[in-house]
């Protein structure tokens, strides 16, 4: 594996399955791996808040036995005082062994992996990429479907804007027989790259409609994303639209018995409260998978191997 | 001597070059642009610059004829700044070469990204390096952020 990730492509497909068997492990023996980062340092260097993704390195680095340090925001780092990138993390490499950057500039992480020493991993940056987003995802998919290949993946919501859609479709598109369905208003569909170079290029079967009701009992997983006000061109398509992509407990009663929500969090309205209690929402175990993945990938990174 | 060009019925005459390169098949409308982007502008040698010639091929071309020392030159950027032109390089009044352009696999402070995301856009000492990512298309991207960069005006 690369020395650092910046983006979901630096993972082959063999190394992915060999980092979602890894996480499978460590699920289920944590005791195997507590102790696995003794003495390690993982730095957290948050150029712009996410308190989720942060917290879910550190608690990645914390049950590996490993310590953290680093800051949650660019008012609490040198960045303020003018500091490149660059700079930074040559300072960090000398503290820490490992680390996790955000940053609102895109491609920051990729400056900061050819100036450390030590392995980066792109904890997002800007609209780019978000690479541990994307193993969550499909670590997720896997763990509670058993499988990445053989199946029907809706995508509903703002398909234009959203990274981790895109990565998401990019990397299934490795596995057999998996087909689109792109459920989004004429203004957010997936852009010409993803569906020209990738999909059409790819043959790979997939269908573009503006009405989750019509598809909903076709799919084996529903990734929901949000659709924000300011994206449409004007109010009247926002009203005539925004409903059709809140899902509720009645849209829920459409899809399958084993079909599966996800959602990269936070969510807002797009899923209504009322879907959390059922059992194919899925989308705050997610989390979960999302440490677990990041655990893997930093004993991954770091070269530790445990028997 | 001195070779004949016609543009809508006028005649221009260039003189002969004896030293230099002739940078032919410019898309019309490009070639003022090459100009500069090559740098030819900040350059203490004579430069011809034929617009809107006819072309049977093109319709309309523009050509660059340089009369300089022809080792100062990287010829990679030509097929860079234009995928369609074609060189002549010329010593001694002679054509000595034409050589085949092809696109260099990375610009290193060519061209700028225009993201305003990027962080290059936030860190003006970071080079700008764009990578080659699709050949065929002549497809370069920000090796940062990875935006494409549409080579046209
Ligand atoms: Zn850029």
């Amino acid at each position: 594996m690369k020395k650092s990730i910046i983006s979901p492509m630096d993972i082959t497909v063999d190394e992915l399955g060999a980092l979602m068997d890894l996480a499978d492990d460590i699920m289920k023996y944590p005791e195997k791996y507590a102790h696995a980062c003794d003495g390690r340092i993982l730095a957290t260097l948050f150029f712009e808040p996410s308190t989720r993704t942060r917290l879910s390195f550190e608690a990645a680095m914390l049950r590996l036995g490993g310590k953290t340090m680093g800051f949650a925001s660019a008012d609490s780092s040198s960045a303020t005082k003018g500091e490149t990138v660059a700079d930074t993390v040559r300072v960090i490499s000398s503290f820490a062994d490992i680390c996790a950057m955000r940053h609102p500039k895109e491609g920051a992480p990729a400056v900061a992996a050819a100036h450390a020493t030590i392995p980066v991993i792109n904890a997002g940056d800007g609209g780019h990429h978000h690479p541990t987003q994307t193993l969550t995802d499909l670590f997720t998919i896997r763990s509670l479907k058993g499988r990445l290949d053989h199946m029907t993946v809706g995508f509903c919501g703002d398909l234009k804007f959203g990274r981790t859609v895109h990565s998401l479709i990019r990397a299934l598109v490795n596995y057999t027989d998996v087909r689109f369905v792109f459920i989004s208003p004429r203004e957010l569909t997936i852009p010409d790259y993803i569906r020209n170079d990738i999909l059409i290029r790819e043959n790979i079967p997939f269908e573009e409609v503006s009405r989750l009701e019509d598809v909903l009992p076709r799919l084996d997983l529903l990734y929901m994303t949000r659709v924000q006000r300011e994206r449409f061109f004007n109010e009247e398509d926002y009203m005539r639209l925004k409903d059709s992509y809140i899902l509720d407990k009645k849209k829920m009663s459409l899809a399958r018995e084993d079909m599966m929500v996800l959602h990269p969090l936070p969510r807002v309205n797009e899923i209504a409260t009322e879907v959390d209690s059922d059992p194919r929402a899925v989308y705050f175990e997610q989390v979960r998978y999302g440490m677990y993945i990041r655990m893997a990938l930093i004993l991954t990174l770091l070269e530790i191997k445990v028997d | 001597m001195s070779e004949e060009i016609k543009t809508n019925g006028y005649k221009l005459y260039v003189g002969k070059i004896e030293e230099g390169f002739v940078i032919d098949h410019i898309h019309a409308g490009r070639g003022m642009k090459i100009y500069r982007d090559l740098g030819l502008d900040r350059l203490d040698c004579s430069v011809a610059i034929i617009l809107n010639a006819s072309s049977k091929k093109m319709g309309k071309k523009d050509m660059i004829k340089v009369e300089c020392p022809i080792d100062q030159f990287d010829m990679d950027f030509f097929g860079f700044l234009d995928p369609s032109a074609t060189v002549d390089v010329i010593k001694d009044g002679e054509i000595i070469s034409k050589p085949k352009l092809k696109l260099p696999e990375k610009l290193v402070n060519v061209v700028r990204c225009h993201n305003p995301r990027c962080i290059t856009s936030g860190e003006a000492q970071l080079d700008q390096v764009f990578i080659l990512t699709d050949p065929l298309r002549g497809t370069y991207r920000c090796k940062y952020c990875e935006t494409a960069y549409k080579n046209e005006d």
